[in-house]
């Protein structure tokens, strides 16, 4: 935490993992202290109950917080679930955390939502955190230049226990991101366009961290889009160095530090940066002018492209696994090589999820949707990302525009993005979705998903195929 | 948790690249909130037709993989979603080994807190490996000197950070070995960041607390 000059420039991850150790257990391991957890009721019933079976209390009750998100229902929320297993998922987190002390947010509270855009909103998450919770997509608070990433039940209770980890140090990645993006164009084609680049596995060890103008130019909303699928590359983290626009999104946020405290966190906070010519493991270019909508047509999330693209032949890969790879996903998927991206018709549209569930990302949806409908046999629907989102939205007239197009306006939650709850699609149904995994099964059993960005997810509503949103704009 | 040492047995193989954690583990079993007894669910669409029915061309619906402790799996096996429900249902099974030329990260870090034993070789000795799998050859894995012995003589070596392997060894359990170890470096730890950063000390109350 000292801001001491460093003996050797150093990247941001070099510098959170070095303000963390407690002590190296040799081998590229260290025993790390862990600032902040967030739960949710799919992973942390077992870490519960371990402390429960072995005596154990939580070492920092206050510094976890915790809200059901993955089998909440997204509409008749006056009613109790309807769901036996989710209804007692969701109430065991209530349990769980009145008998451990730890804050929660019931499905009643104003305040509840997906977890990774609750933290953000409520100032949990800050910059020079170590922040963690049993969630792939807790690379998403990296955003604010933060330590932030996913971990399993067993290390959510060893959290819960002692307040730290035994990690691995990653090597570094930079993934640096120049020029002005086009119109149509957003963070999550910025995402979806470096996955394909790195592949499934190309980040596996790495932290990211995204550099360059077309980053320092996005909004917090649009970096934490960013942030969030580095794990679909492989990176357990991503992150972007705090800046006047962290800060300008953090001040007065409920939890945030206030006052005098502020100035001194904001002061430590621009520390954090990388140094000038602080060196990376592996470097990564990419021109943000160039880059046309992004759209996945396979079942793994860098099987995809250009929205002006066709669907590809495994015939003109070398590798026999990717071979195999593109064979399975065109076989689950439904399509043939050289089939045009945007002849593909879609049933169903799906605008939400801890990756553009936020307001900016409804608000880029509502503009393409505005005074136009959704194509006749497409069942479309929005799912924002928190009570707070879901009520800025209403201010600004958006769940109007949604619903006069044709699309449904429902509570906060995960939703169609994992299909825990009671929103699934059926076998063969296509969908339009913002969300971030397109795996066999994820959006229902054999349903077939095509990731994109929120406004291409909108244009493809109203054409009823995959479309280009720039013929929309 | 359950000691790692030595395990002798005719490894079972998954080669496909990129399965992920809903593919081992879909997501509609995520509301049972048991961590003992998922082994039926695992790969639950592979494994089983619309009806319910045995698929007969899924390795572990097959003579050899009825019973699978060694698994060789393809590149990035474990990616995706940090479900440790994807190793509690490979345990059920039996599993207590996998070899990958890589795995996803979350995925290989749940498996050592179980007292699995992920470990990743080379491409050309993953290959031989997961032949050995088909010709239904035994290996040995041998945690102790970190090396898997093929039945022709040869001597495939791979690494695991020493703590790790020696929690594997043993079968320590990282809470208690922090517990026993760690107190007091965590409570310096604590002091000095309450001093250098107050604010992430501070108690902000929220409406309704």
């Amino acid at each position: 935490m000292s801001v001491a000059v460093a003996a050797h420039p150093r990247t941001l991850y070099e510098k959170l993992w070095s303000a963390h150790v407690l002590r190296d257990l040799g081998d590229g391991l260290a025993l790390i202290y862990v600032d902040r957890q967030l739960i949710h009721e799919v992973s942390s019933p077992q870490a519960f109950e371990g402390l429960r079976a072995r005596g154990r209390r939580v070492r920092r009750p206050e510094a976890q917080l915790a809200v059901a998100d993955h089998a909440v229902p997204t509409r008749d929320r006056d009613q109790p679930i309807a769901d036996p297993l989710a209804r007692d998922q969701v109430a065991l987190l209530a349990r769980n955390a009145e008998a451990f002390g730890i804050r929660h947010l019931g499905l009643e509270d104003a305040r509840q939502g997906i977890v990774h855009v609750i933290g953000p909103e409520l100032g949990f998450t800050q910059p020079g955190m170590t922040l963690v919770c049993g969630d792939s997509h807790t690379s998403t608070h990296g955003a604010f230049g933060a330590l932030a990433f996913g971990i399993g039940s067993s290390e959510c209770e060893t959290v819960l226990a002692t307040q730290t980890l035994r990690q691995r140090k990653a090597r570094t990645l930079a993934v640096d991101i120049s020029g002005r993006l086009p119109a149509g164009v957003g963070a999550k084609d910025v995402i979806l366009a470096v996955i394909a680049e790195l592949g499934a596995s190309g980040a596996v060890g790495c932290a990211i961290e995204y550099v360059g103008e077309a980053v320092r130019a996005l909004s917090m909303e649009g970096r934490m889009t960013l942030c969030n699928m580095s794990i679909e590359a492989g990176g357990r983290m991503g992150m972007i160095a705090p800046d006047e626009t962290t800060f300008a999104y953090l001040k007065d946020r409920p939890l945030a530090p206030k006052g005098e405290m502020w100035d001194r966190a904001v002061a430590y906070w621009r520390t954090l940066a990388s140094d000038a010519d602080a060196a990376y493991d592996r470097k990564v270019f990419l021109d943000a002018s160039e880059l046309a909508p992004q759209v996945t047509w396979g079942a793994s999330p860098d099987q995809g492209g250009a929205v002006t693209g066709r669907v590809p032949s495994p015939d003109h890969e070398e590798s026999p696994v990717e071979q195999a790879k593109i064979r399975r996903a065109l076989d689950y998927m439904g399509l043939t090589p050289g089939q045009r991206l945007q002849d593909i018709p879609i049933d169903a549209v799906f605008i939400g999820s801890c990756t553009n569930g936020r307001i900016e990302d409804l608000r880029a949806a509502s503009a393409v949707l505005r005074g136009r409908k959704v194509a006749d046999g497409v069942a479309a629907m929005v799912v924002p990302g928190s009570g707070p989102v879901k009520r800025q939205a209403e201010a600004e007239g958006l769940d109007r525009i949604f619903l006069d197009a044709g699309f449904e306006w429902r509570e906060p939650g995960c939703s169609l993005c994992v299909a825990m709850n009671n929103d699934r699609l059926t076998a063969g149904q296509r969908c339009a979705s913002t969300s971030n995994r397109n795996f066999e099964g994820r959006q229902g059993l054999g349903a077939r998903t095509h990731l994109m960005s929120p406004m291409s997810a909108a244009a493809s509503a109203v054409a009823g195929r995959l479309a280009d949103v720039r013929d929309y704009l | 948790m359950q000691p790692f040492t030595r395990l002798t047995a005719v490894p079972v193989a998954l080669p496909d690249a990129d399965i992920d954690t809903d593919i081992i583990f879909p997501a509609r079993f995520l509301l049972i909130t048991a961590k003992q007894g998922l082994g039926r669910y695992a790969f639950f669409e592979r494994r089983y037709d619309a009806a319910g029915a045995e698929r007969p061309d899924f390795v572990l619906n097959q003579p050899a993989g009825r019973t699978p402790s060694i698994l060789v799996v393809g590149e990035n096996f474990g990616c995706g979603s940090s479900r440790e429900q994807a190793v509690w249902t490979l345990a059920d099974l039996g599993v207590r080994c996998l070899i990958a030329p890589r795995f996803g990260e979350i995925f290989q870090a749940n498996c050592f807190k179980n007292g699995l034993l992920a470990v990743t070789v080379g491409t050309e000795a993953w290959r031989r490996l997961a032949h050995d799998a088909e010709a239904g050859r035994e290996i040995e894995v041998d945690l102790d000197r970190q090396m898997v012995h093929r039945a022709e003589g040869e001597v495939i070596v791979f690494r695991t950070p020493a703590a790790t392997r020696d929690a594997l060894l043993n079968g320590w359990d990282d809470i208690e070995m922090i517990l026993r170890h760690d107190c007091d470096e965590i409570d310096r730890f604590e002091q000095r960041q309450r001093l250098a950063a107050p604010w992430l000390y501070t108690q902000t109350p929220l409406d309704g607390d």
